[in-house]
């Protein structure tokens, strides 16, 4: 049974009071909760302040470059697809630079879990707009305010039938935990977007912000209604639905190759002596 | 005369930016070149400059809007380090390719992997084979110049190609040093009214850009984009002599020190070779006859002009801020090259210096010169290629 402390890293270089200790702390508690020791998973990130996630925490990790964590993911989750692979990302890395992977990722519906700290704003080079920041905002590098539409995750991924689409609010711990556990629990690509304010970068949407508008979706809302996803997935504003706004139950990647769906690749042997039977046949 | 004032090499940077007034930048942050973007967004917001600035969602999006704009027939300009101009790597061929005159002022930062955010040279020689013309400064002062004189070089109808302005991360982008600034009005006379060159926004003559060419004309492109940098050296002193006239700061297509009458030299670019020189100094106290070549054109690479500045020497030693690992250091494989062609060959030693932001101190540069006295009194060389500053 792993403890708390099990799970205890890097000392964190976020601000003071920002969003991602919640995160964090909540994270660590869902592990232990659901009774996960830190050899047992992979945490994977890119390049941001939701990227230094995989330092404070003790866990296998892969840190890589901006906006490239989810092929890094794939890649290890094609490999051994017994163990929980996990994506920290931030709006800037994923939606970002990262956006064509994200598309795909989705698509290809590979059993990775993404856990996006949406801050709406760029923090680790601090304070450029990023794709979901407002429309209007005004930071150092958007002096004008941002001319471009904010993009709407949620609903980008209920367009790509995305498996699993959630999002929650980095103060809200006992909601945040609730989703960690309910994607780590979906077979097949999970998006969990989850709100966290900036207190340094981020002047517009602070907790106070977020808390006057974010609510619990209703417990007889029916999550398998696409439609439906999709009108809540386009809620933004005075008021914003935390919980599991879509799911579906396509196969995921891994079940469908047929060389790995019965055994991970890292559990068959290497056998060159049938590699020459199989390379006779052709000749 | 200009201000005298106390800033930052990004910030001087900004500043020969706001002068010059691009019509067009793009820009994606990365540490450390965030901060000349961010400055220079600042002049935009203050309605300083005029020019637009877009604001895009990775650097490969920046070099390509920046092409873009070139090719419209825009004075363009951006800002990089490190990843951002990897990523942009394809695309930095595309510029040089279509021969549009790009300013980029490129902040040396280390590569991944590791992650590391602080100086060394690694991005640069990444993209040393672009064709791309890369000006290596060694201060804030001189990243400022360089800027200047960049879009001068670059702009001239005889080459029409991009340049790079190299400074050492941190070490240069954010040390506050004395910079003297040039007057607006000098800077605006001196860079001149953009002339563009088959402009996409010419409606009424079209124009094609980067169309397919397969080994019919392709190899004779290649050799008229080689043609073209044999001939930005006489336009960089050209550009230099002008730059003098206008400063008194004189520029050339690589700095000596005390090298004339020197037996042995210490070859090294950017802002570690502040710190030889003053050691250099020191052991010119001591009769030691030591001199240094900084070279600040590295691409096109003067081989000719270096040889004959180097060729009287009896050891020399070449400090790489970078590796080509399997290989020498970047900068020894052209003074190497550069050797080739003496009638004397000197000895030429390579060390690998200042990693990912570890310090370059005087007791790295000391070990060095001991090194050289060593090897130039017995015309042995023990080790050709080996790292300095290792903590072991």
């Amino acid at each position: 049974m792993p403890s708390l402390q099990d799970y205890k890293g890097q000392d964190p270089a976020w601000c003071p009071g920002c969003g991602n200790f919640g995160i964090l702390n909540t994270f660590r508690d869902a592990m232990v909760e659901l009774d996960m020791n830190p050899h047992q998973f992979t945490v994977v990130s890119g390049i941001g302040q939701a990227a230094k996630f995989p330092h404070y925490i003790k866990c296998n990790t892969f840190n890589g470059l901006h906006g490239r964590a989810l092929p890094v993911a794939t890649g290890i989750r094609l490999a051994n697809h017994e163990q929980p692979v996990m994506v920290f990302t931030g709006d800037g890395d994923c939606y970002g630079e990262g956006g064509n992977h994200f598309i795909h990722t989705m698509r290809r519906n590979i059993n990775v879990k993404l856990f996006v700290h949406d801050n709406q704003i760029y923090g680790l080079t601090k304070g450029q707009a990023s794709p979901t920041s407002m429309e209007g905002m005004k930071t150092k590098n958007q002096p004008f305010g941002v001319f471009s539409e904010q993009m709407s995750p949620m609903a980008l991924a209920v367009a790509m039938d995305c498996s699993f689409v959630a999002r929650t609010f980095a103060a809200d711990s006992e909601h945040l935990k609730a989703m960690i556990k309910a994607a780590l629990n979906h077979n097949g690509f999970t998006l969990v977007d989850i709100l966290q304010p900036c207190v340094t970068f981020n002047k517009i949407n602070t907790f106070q912000w977020y808390k006057e508008r974010v609510y619990h979706i209703e417990p007889d809302y029916d999550p398998e209604n696409r439609v439906q996803a999709f009108q809540r997935a386009l809620e933004w504003g005075d008021r914003i639905p935390l919980g599991i706004l879509y799911k579906n139950n396509r196969p995921a990647l891994e079940d469908r190759i047929p060389i790995i769906s019965n055994k991970s690749l890292l559990k068959q042997q290497l056998n060159p002596l049938k590699l020459e039977e199989t390379l006779r046949e052709f000749y | 005369m200009g201000d005298i004032v106390a800033v930052t090499g990004n910030e001087a940077c900004a500043q020969a930016f706001k002068q010059i007034n691009p019509d067009v930048c793009a820009a994606y942050p990365i540490t450390p070149a965030t901060d000349l973007m961010q400055r220079f967004s600042s002049f935009v917001n203050d309605g300083k400059v005029d020019t637009e600035l877009v604001l895009v969602e990775s650097e490969h999006s920046a070099m390509s809007a920046c092409i873009g704009a070139a090719a419209a027939g825009g004075r363009v300009a951006t800002a990089t380090s490190s990843q951002g101009l990897a990523l942009m790597w394809e695309m930095l061929y595309i510029a040089a390719g279509t021969r549009l005159p790009i300013i980029m002022p490129l902040v040396n930062r280390a590569l991944s992997a590791p992650l590391n955010i602080h100086g060394d040279h690694s991005d640069g020689m990444g993209a040393r084979d672009t064709g791309w013309i890369q000006l290596y400064s060694e201060n804030a002062q001189e990243a400022y110049d360089n800027t200047i004189q960049a879009f001068r070089i670059a702009e001239h109808l005889d080459i029409r190609v991009p340049a790079m302005v190299c400074m050492d991360g941190f070490i240069v982008s954010h040390s506050i040093e004395r910079v003297e600034y040039i007057d607006d009005a000098d800077v605006k006379k001196f860079v001149g009214e953009f002339q563009a060159v088959n402009p996409l926004l010419d409606m009424d003559k079209p124009k094609s850009y980067g169309p397919l060419i397969l080994t019919d004309m392709y190899h004779e492109y290649k050799r008229a984009q080689h043609e073209v940098m044999t001939k930005v050296p006489n336009i960089v002193r050209e550009v230099a002599a002008d730059f003098e006239k206008m400063t008194g700061r004189k520029y050339d297509l690589f700095e000596t020190y005390r090298l004339d009458d020197a037996e042995i030299a210490v070859v090294v670019m950017s802002s570690a070779a502040g710190t030889t020189k003053d050691i250099i100094d020191q052991y010119r106290e001591k009769g030691i006859k030591v001199g240094l070549l900084k070279p600040r054109m590295f691409r096109p690479f003067p081989f000719l002009e270096i040889a004959e500045a180097l060729q009287h020497l009896k050891a020399i030693a070449v400090l790489d801020r970078a590796d080509s690992f399997g290989g020498y250091g970047p900068l020894f494989s052209e003074i190497t090259g550069a050797v080739m062609s003496m009638n004397s060959k000197p000895a030429v030693i390579n060390k690998i210096f200042g990693l990912g932001g570890r310090d370059y101190l005087p007791d790295q540069a000391e070990q060095v010169l001991d090194e050289l006295v060593t090897i130039a009194k017995t015309g042995k060389v023990e080790t050709i290629k080996e790292y300095i500053g290792v903590r072991e």
